[in-house]
C-alpha cells in the first residue's frame, strides 16, 4: 500500500529524515518510535503534504502511485488520513458542517453518492456516541475551546467518518490519560481491518498494549535504525533510546 | 419560515466576472444633466408632489448649493472631485401610464429585466412569500403583495405614493431622523431623491411577511438617490430586507440614498441589507460610489433597532448606520460584514448615540481585506449625561487574505456618565496556512477550505440574517473573492 524508498526531507536547509525505506501493506500496523526530535512527525507530515517540508531525494508510492507530487487535498481523498498532533482550531466552522464536506469530497472522489444530511447525521451521531464525545462539545466550531484530549478525540471521529486507507496517526496518545488512551485505542481498533493500514507514531510504548503492532520501527536522527516485532517495543520502555544508540555504534 | 426567493437567481450564477452586468435597453424619461431649481422643480411635478414636499426639496437644494460643491474627505478613501453636474438627476423607465398601477401596465421589458434579475414580479412567484418594492433608477416600479398587508393595516409603497396618499404620516417622519442638513450626500439626496420605499406598521402589529426593495441603477451618468422611511409604531415588529445591484459601467455612478426607521415604544426594526453594487473592474475603473446615510431613532420605551449588513459590492462605501437610542431601555445593534477586493474601498461602520436610560447597544463589525482592497471600521459610541447604566459592547475583527490589502479600525468612545460600561474588543487575523492544511488534510480543495474559513469568520454575523438571505450571503462572498484565493 505504501512504499517509501530513500527519502530525504528538508525543511529550510536543516535535514530531518535521511534516507528512509518503509514498506506497508494492506491489514498491518507500523509502530514508529523515538526520541524527540528525531524525525517521526516529519516522516507523518510529508507523507500528507505539508508544504514546508522539502523532498529533496527519494520517492513515496502510494498504491504504486507517486504521492509527493500531490496536493494535500488529493492524498486525502485518495485515502491518506493525518490525525494532527496539535489539530488546529477553524473559527466559526461547525463539526458537522466541515466533516460533511470533508466526506463529500472523499466520496465523491471514491464514486460514492453523497450521504443525505439525514444519513450523515446518524452516522456522526453514532460515532460521537461509540467515542464517548460530549454532543453539546461537538456542536461548537471545530477544536475550538477543546482540551488536548477532546481534540484527540475529535480527530478520532474524523478517522472514524472518512476511513480512510492509511491512517497516519501522529502521536495522537500524547497527552492523553488513561480513561481516554482506551477509549481512542478501542477506536483504532475498531477502524483497524485486512483493507487498510495504520503508520502509528508515538513516544511511548504504552499505546502499544491496547494496539498491537505487526512492526516496530525506531526512529534515531532521521534513520531507521531498528525494525522488529512488537517485542522491540517493550525492549525500548526497557532499556531506553540510549540503548539503540550504543547497539548502533557496536 | 419565508420560502426561498428573490435575490437566489441572482447571486448563484457563477459565470462571469460580475454576474449582474447586462444592460436593459428601456427608454428613460430622463431629466437633463445637471443640478439647478429647475431640475428639482422639474423632479417633483413629475411625481405631481404637493407645494409642502417642493418646498423641503427646495431648502434642502439652498442648503447644499451653500456646502459649496465639497463632499466630505475625512473618510479613509481616495476618488476624483465629482462632477455633480454631469449626472441625471432623474431617470424613470417609460411605461404606458405615468405610475403602473398593476403588473399589466408594467413595460414588459421591465418585467423582463426583473425576471433576469429573478425579482417575482409574476403572480406565481409573488407566493413565495415576499413582498418586493423594486426601484429601477430611481422610480419604484410594482409593489407586489399589496393585499395581504393592506389586511393588516400595514402600508408598504413607493415614496412617491407615500407623499400623495399619506401626507400626515410623511410630513411627521421624513427627515425627522435624518434632517435635509445632516450631511452633504444627505442634503443632496433630500433635494433630489427620486423615489424609495415607504413603510408604516401600525400599533401591536407583526408584519406577517418579510419586506423587500429591491434596487437597481441602469441608465449610464445615472446617480440613484432613493429615500427609505421606516415608521414602527407601538408594539409593532417588521423584518426589512434591501437588495443592490447595478450593470457594469466604464464610467462610476453616484449612489446617495437616505434611509430613516423610527420605532415606537416597544416596537422592533429589523433592517438587513446585502449590498452588491458593481464593484467596478480589477483595475478599479467604474463601480458604483455608495455615499448612504443610514440612521435609526429608538424613540420609544423598550424599543429596538438591528442593523445588519453584508457590504461586498461598490467601488466605494461610505455608509454608518447608526442607531440613536433616545427611548429608555432601548436597544441598538449593529452587524457588519464588509469585504473588500481588487480596488474596492469600504469607510463604513456605525453610530450608538445613548440618550436614554438602561440603553444598551451592540457593535459587531468583521471586515474582510483581498487584493489591493482597503477596509476601515469606524464607530463612534456617545453616552449622553442622561443615560444611566447604559451599556455598549463592541467587537471589530479584520481578516487578510494576500498581502497588498488593508484594515484599518477608528473606533471612537465618547462617555459623558460614570455609570456607563464599555466593552470593546479587536481582532487582525489571516487565514493561516495551519487552517488551510488541516481542512485539505480531510479531502477540501484549497479553494473550499478558504470559502469555509472566511464564512466561518462571518459566522456570528450571517446567523443575524433571515435564514435564506444568509445563504445568499455566502454565496456573495463567494461570487466576491472569485481569484482572491484557492
Amino acid at each position: 500500500m505504501l512504499e517509501i524508498r530513500n527519502l530525504q526531507v528538508s525543511i529550510s536547509t536543516t535535514e530531518i529524515l535521511k534516507g528512509i525505506n518503509l514498506n506497508v501493506q494492506k491489514g498491518e500496523v507500523h509502530a514508529v518510535m523515538g526520541p524527540n526530535g528525531s524525525g517521526k512527525s516529519t516522516l507523518a507530515n510529508v507523507l500528507a503534504g505539508r508544504p514546508e517540508y522539502e523532498v529533496t531525494h527519494g520517492a513515496a508510492l502510494f498504491e504504486g502511485q507517486d504521492l509527493l507530487g500531490m496536493t494535500p487535498d488529493e492524498r486525502a481523498r485518495r485515502g491518506i488520513f493525518l490525525a494532527f498532533q496539535y489539530p488546529v482550531e477553524l473559527p466559526g466552522v461547525r463539526n458537522r458542517q466541515f466533516l460533511k464536506a470533508a466526506l463529500d469530497s472523499v466520496r465523491e472522489h471514491r464514486g460514492e453518492d453523497e450521504l443525505s444530511v439525514r444519513d450523515f447525521n446518524k452516522i456522526f451521531d453514532e460515532a460521537v456516541q461509540s467515542l464517548e464525545i460530549d454532543p453539546e462539545l461537538i456542536k461548537r466550531s471545530v477544536n475550538e475551546g477543546f482540551s488536548g484530549g477532546e481534540k484527540k478525540r475529535s480527530e478520532m471521529l474524523q478517522l472514524s467518518l472518512l476511513n480512510p486507507k492509511l491512517a497516519l496517526l501522529d502521536e495522537t496518545d500524547s497527552g492523553l490519560d488513561i480513561d481516554a488512551l482506551k477509549t481512542i485505542s478501542k477506536g483504532i481498533n475498531r477502524h483497524r481491518n485486512k483493507h487498510n493500514a495504520i503508520l502509528l507514531i508515538t513516544h511511548y510504548q504504552r499505546i502499544l498494549n491496547y494496539i498491537t503492532p505487526n512492526q516496530v520501527h525506531v526512529l534515531i536522527d532521521g534513520s531507521i535504525a531498528m525494525s522488529g516485532g512488537e517485542e522491540l517495543a517493550k525492549e525500548l520502555e526497557a532499556k531506553g533510546y540510549d540503548w539503540v544508540k550504543e547497539d548502533i555504534r557496536s | 419560515m419565508v420560502e426561498r426567493r428573490v435575490i437566489s437567481r441572482t447571486t448563484t450564477n457563477l459565470e462571469s466576472d460580475y454576474k449582474y452586468g447586462f444592460y436593459t435597453d428601456i427608454d428613460a424619461d430622463m431629466a437633463p444633466k445637471g443640478l439647478n431649481e429647475n431640475i428639482v422643480k422639474f423632479i417633483s411635478k413629475k411625481k405631481n408632489e404637493p407645494e409642502w414636499m417642493l418646498e423641503w426639496r427646495l431648502k434642502a437644494y439652498r442648503h447644499w448649493v451653500k456646502q459649496g460643491d465639497q463632499e466630505p474627505r475625512w473618510a479613509n478613501v481616495d476618488f476624483p472631485h465629482i462632477d455633480y453636474q454631469d449626472i441625471h438627476y432623474y431617470a424613470a423607465p417609460k411605461s404606458k401610464g405615468d405610475a403602473p398601477k398593476s403588473l399589466e401596465e408594467v413595460d414588459p421589458d421591465l418585467v423582463e429585466a426583473f425576471n433576469k434579475l429573478g425579482i417575482p414580479l409574476e403572480e406565481q412567484k409573488k407566493m413565495t412569500g415576499v413582498a418586493v418594492d423594486a426601484v429601477f433608477d430611481s422610480v419604484s416600479v410594482a409593489t407586489t403583495y399589496q393585499k395581504k398587508l393592506e389586511d393588516a393595516g400595514i402600508i408598504f409603497c413607493s415614496m412617491s405614493e407615500a407623499v400623495l396618499k399619506h401626507p400626515s404620516l410623511m410630513r411627521k417622519y421624513l427627515g425627522s431622523v435624518v434632517p435635509y442638513s445632516d450631511n452633504f450626500f444627505a442634503t443632496l439626496n433630500s433635494a433630489v431623491f427620486s423615489d424609495g420605499s415607504f413603510v408604516y406598521i401600525p400599533p401591536n402589529t407583526r408584519c406577517p411577511i418579510e419586506l423587500m426593495t429591491y434596487f437597481r441603477i441602469n441608465a449610464e451618468d445615472t446617480g440613484q438617490f432613493e429615500r427609505t422611511l421606516i415608521v414602527a409604531d407601538e408594539g409593532s415588529y417588521v423584518s426589512y430586507l434591501e437588495g443592490c445591484t447595478a450593470p457594469m459601467r466604464k464610467s462610476s455612478q453616484l449612489h446617495a440614498a437616505v434611509v430613516e426607521l423610527v420605532a415606537l415604544d416597544n416596537a422592533e426594526i429589523k433592517y438587513s441589507t446585502l449590498q452588491n453594487w458593481y464593484p467596478g473592474d480589477k483595475e478599479g475603473k467604474g463601480g458604483v460610489y455608495n455615499f448612504v446615510t443610514k440612521r435609526a431613532k429608538a424613540l420609544g420605551i423598550n424599543s429596538k433597532i438591528s442593523w445588519t449588513q453584508v457590504e461586498t459590492g461598490s467601488a466605494i462605501t461610505w455608509k454608518y448606520p447608526s442607531v440613536i437610542l433616545q427611548g429608555d431601555n432601548s436597544t441598538g445593534e449593529f452587524y457588519s460584514v464588509a469585504l473588500v477586493n481588487n480596488r474596492q474601498q469600504a469607510d463604513t461602520g456605525t453610530k450608538m448615540t445613548h440618550i436614554g436610560k438602561n440603553t444598551k447597544s451592540t457593535v459587531v463589525a468583521k471586515g474582510i481585506s483581498a487584493g489591493h482592497g482597503n477596509n476601515t471600521y469606524r464607530g463612534a459610541i456617545s453616552i449622553l449625561p442622561s443615560a444611566d447604566n447604559a451599556t455598549n459592547f463592541t467587537q471589530c475583527d479584520s481578516l487578510l487574505i494576500g498581502d497588498q490589502c488593508g484594515a484599518h479600525t477608528v473606533p471612537y468612545i465618547e462617555v459623558r456618565n460614570s455609570t456607563a460600561r464599555m466593552e470593546h474588543e479587536a481582532s487582525t487575523s489571516k487565514v493561516s496556512d495551519d487552517q488551510l492544511f488541516y481542512a485539505m488534510q480531510r479531502g477540501i480543495s484549497e479553494e473550499e477550505a478558504h470559502y469555509m474559513i472566511i464564512n466561518g469568520f462571518c459566522r456570528g454575523i450571517f446567523k443575524e440574517l433571515p435564514f435564506e438571505f444568509a445563504m445568499e450571503a455566502g454565496q456573495l462572498m463567494r461570487v466576491s473573492l472569485e481569484g482572491a484565493v484557492g
